[in-house]
């Protein structure tokens, strides 16, 4: 790197008047992106103050290193010279100065695009159209996976036994540990929580009926509903999001295999077979960290604890909460593959996909958990 | 005399154990257009992330201007490779910006232009691409040829003064390629900028190459070296010979 003097880095310009009404621009110094340009609001100012010029030219004699900021000079030069009648003459110019300039002239200019906003009625019924398209791709979606459970029962479903597996593989055992931490916390903090109100009452026994009831009627399922929604729909999403990116997707579609069959169905089963599996252990987890509690703060027997757990759950109970995990299975499995398949082809898009596979399969896992508490309710269960 | 704009010393380039190349020395004069070239698999485009600074090696040096590359601290690093442009090979737009705010990116990080100037310029390097007019596009909206173009317009945001291309012609029709490679030698020309092209296109290595360099895939290293047109008249082995008469079926 030269050192070199800063008074001579920055560019400078000096005018002089030829006879027949011409002006010629002397450019000296270095015209480059870190060293200031001189500006040509002033040069073209003091152009059409003296009157009687006709055109500019320019002399780089003394013109040392450039960049694209002549060129920029130039070109907002010519711009603000545009309507008072002054021409200018690229001929002194550098070579290599005037041959980008004629090369940026040359090419054709594309339509550009006019992003108007319109007024917030426009937008909002804009919205509304796009809002109704996207639910009905939903029923779309819901259609195409129902064939396909149609076509699995009849035993003629296309997807490899392989990514069957593999799912079944990701959704259970490796969620194992995560599982287990989240359950025996929540059974841990529910008999925390329960045994403070309690205990003034010397009802603290009744903190493992409390744990019992709420881990395996619905918090069980729940909370591996949520864990496996923010785990495991993301994945899909992410994963099918990637594929559509990578057009494998409209391979599998060339080849004539549908690819809900192909994908979504091993997800969706996969996934729905775990489930419950899952809620049971987070179940006997949360239980598990209920009686820590018991033990340790409350003195309560173990033999005690597990006895009044075992009389206040009721099988009702254990077949609703299994019966919530499954249903959450399936939701999970359908909002992560909806959402990967209409990904966008670019990178943000991938990852608004995971993200909106996350928050749909929260949002449907509770709104099941209330749809299936009024049928309970109402069938008196 | 050329000065080297970049001198490649005994560079040696492994994953882990297994060598892709070994002992390249090389020179990229300055104002040239050097080719990079050789079969698929050879090692060309390791080559180029290892002159990029993307991978240390793991023996030799990169020499830019006469400094070495890997030896210096990041912060003169970092200097360096402000001039330098590259084109990846599929363009690499990033694809949540407009290709206005893709141009704009190098300008606004290393530059304290004003947001105005910024404007014109990007405006101006999008023309020279061809490109004028669609700064509020999404690369996702425009066909490959036009990414890649976009795409060297943000190599030449900086003005640098060595160009790097990976396999330009990749997926470009007979008529965009060659487009392209006159493009390469309007900034040649123009920037007077120094221009390494790593391909495996015939016809952009005769069209362009003012100096060129053969990876090769079996003996792991140069085979041979200097003007295109010169190795295509007295090839120095076999392998150089077939690739550059495409199997022989050239003349």
């Amino acid at each position: 790197m030269e050192d070199k003097d800063p008074s001579t880095m920055r560019g400078s310009v000096a005018l002089r008047l030829e006879p027949g009404g011409r002006a010629v621009l002397a450019l000296r110094g270095h015209f480059l992106l870190d060293g200031g340009v001189p500006s040509h609001e002033e040069v073209a100012r003091d152009l059409k103050d003296l009157k009687g010029i006709s055109s500019v030219g320019f002399d780089c004699g003394e013109l040392g290193k450039w960049d694209s900021s002549l060129l920029a000079f130039v070109l907002r030069l010519e711009g603000e010279l545009g309507g008072s009648g002054i021409v200018v003459e690229r001929s002194g110019l550098p070579k290599g100065a005037k041959r980008l300039l004629d090369l940026a002239a040359s090419s054709p200019r594309g339509q550009a695009r006019e992003r108007e906003r319109g007024s917030l009625f426009l937008r909002t019924g804009q919205w509304a159209s796009s809002q109704m398209i996207k639910s009905w791709d939903v029923v779309g979606f819901l259609g195409e996976v129902s064939w396909s459970m149609g076509r699995l029962v009849t035993g003629r479903a296309r997807f490899r036994g392989s990514d069957l597996l593999h799912v079944m593989h990701r959704c259970g055992v490796d969620a194992l540990p995560i599982v287990s931490l989240i359950s025996f916390l929540v059974g841990l903090i529910l008999a925390f929580v329960g045994a403070v109100q309690l205990r003034v009452f010397g009802a603290q026994i009744f903190v493992a009926a409390l744990v019992g009831i709420g881990m395996v009627r619905v918090l069980g399922a729940i909370m591996t509903g949520i864990i496996m929604a923010g785990r495991t729909g993301a994945a899909f999403a992410a994963e099918l999001g990637t594929m559509e990116l990578n057009e494998e997707i409209d391979a599998l579609r060339t080849l004539g295999i549908p690819p809900v069959e192909f994908l979504v169905l091993p997800r969706m089963v996969g996934l729905s077979l775990m489930m419950p599996l899952l809620c049971v252990y987070s179940d006997l987890l949360g239980i598990l960290g209920g009686l820590s509690v018991g033990v340790v703060m409350l003195d309560i027997n173990i033999q005690e604890y597990l006895r009044m757990t075992r009389e206040a759950v009721r099988p009702s109970y254990f077949w609703i909460g299994v019966f919530h995990s499954f249903v959450f299975g399936v939701l999970v499995a359908i909002t992560g593959c909806f959402h990967g398949m209409r990904a966008g082809r670019s990178a943000s898009s991938v990852g608004q996909a995971a993200t909106s596979a996350v928050v749909s399969g929260i949002v449907s896992i509770i709104v099941a958990t209330a749809v299936i508490t009024y049928l309970c309710q109402v069938l008196g269960l | 005399m050329e000065t080297a704009a970049i001198k490649i010393e005994n560079l040696t380039m492994a994953y882990g154990d297994n060598v892709i190349q070994r002992d390249l020395t090389f020179e990229v004069p300055e104002g040239k257009v050097t080719v990079i070239m050789g079969g698929s698999g050879c090692g060309k485009s390791t080559l180029l992330r290892h002159m990029l600074g993307l991978v240390e090696p793991k023996k030799g040096r990169v020499l830019y201007w006469g400094e070495d590359f890997w030896g210096a601290d990041e912060a003169r690093r970092l200097s360096i490779m402000r001039r330098i442009g590259v084109l990846y090979q599929s363009g690499a737009l990033w694809s949540s910006m407009t290709l206005a705010e893709n141009v704009a990116l190098p300008l606004k990080e290393f530059t304290r232009l004003t947001e105005r100037e910024i404007q014109e310029l990007v405006s101006l390097k999008l023309a020279l691409v061809g490109l004028a007019g669609f700064e509020d596009f999404y690369p996702a909206e425009l066909s490959g040829g036009m990414r890649k173009r976009a795409a060297l317009a943000r190599a030449i945001a900086l003005d640098p003064e060595i160009l790097f291309f990976d396999e330009p012609s990749a997926g470009l029709d007979p008529v965009s390629a060659r487009r392209l490679d006159e493009l390469i030698l309007e900034l040649k020309e123009s920037l007077g900028a120094t221009i390494v092209v790593v391909t495996h296109e015939l016809a952009s290595i005769f069209a362009v190459g003012d100096h060129s360099v053969f990876l090769d895939s079996v003996e792991k290293t140069i085979t041979a070296m200097g003007p295109p047109k010169d190795l295509l008249a007295h090839p120095p082995n076999e392998r150089v010979r077939e690739f550059l008469t495409r199997g022989g079926s050239l003349n």
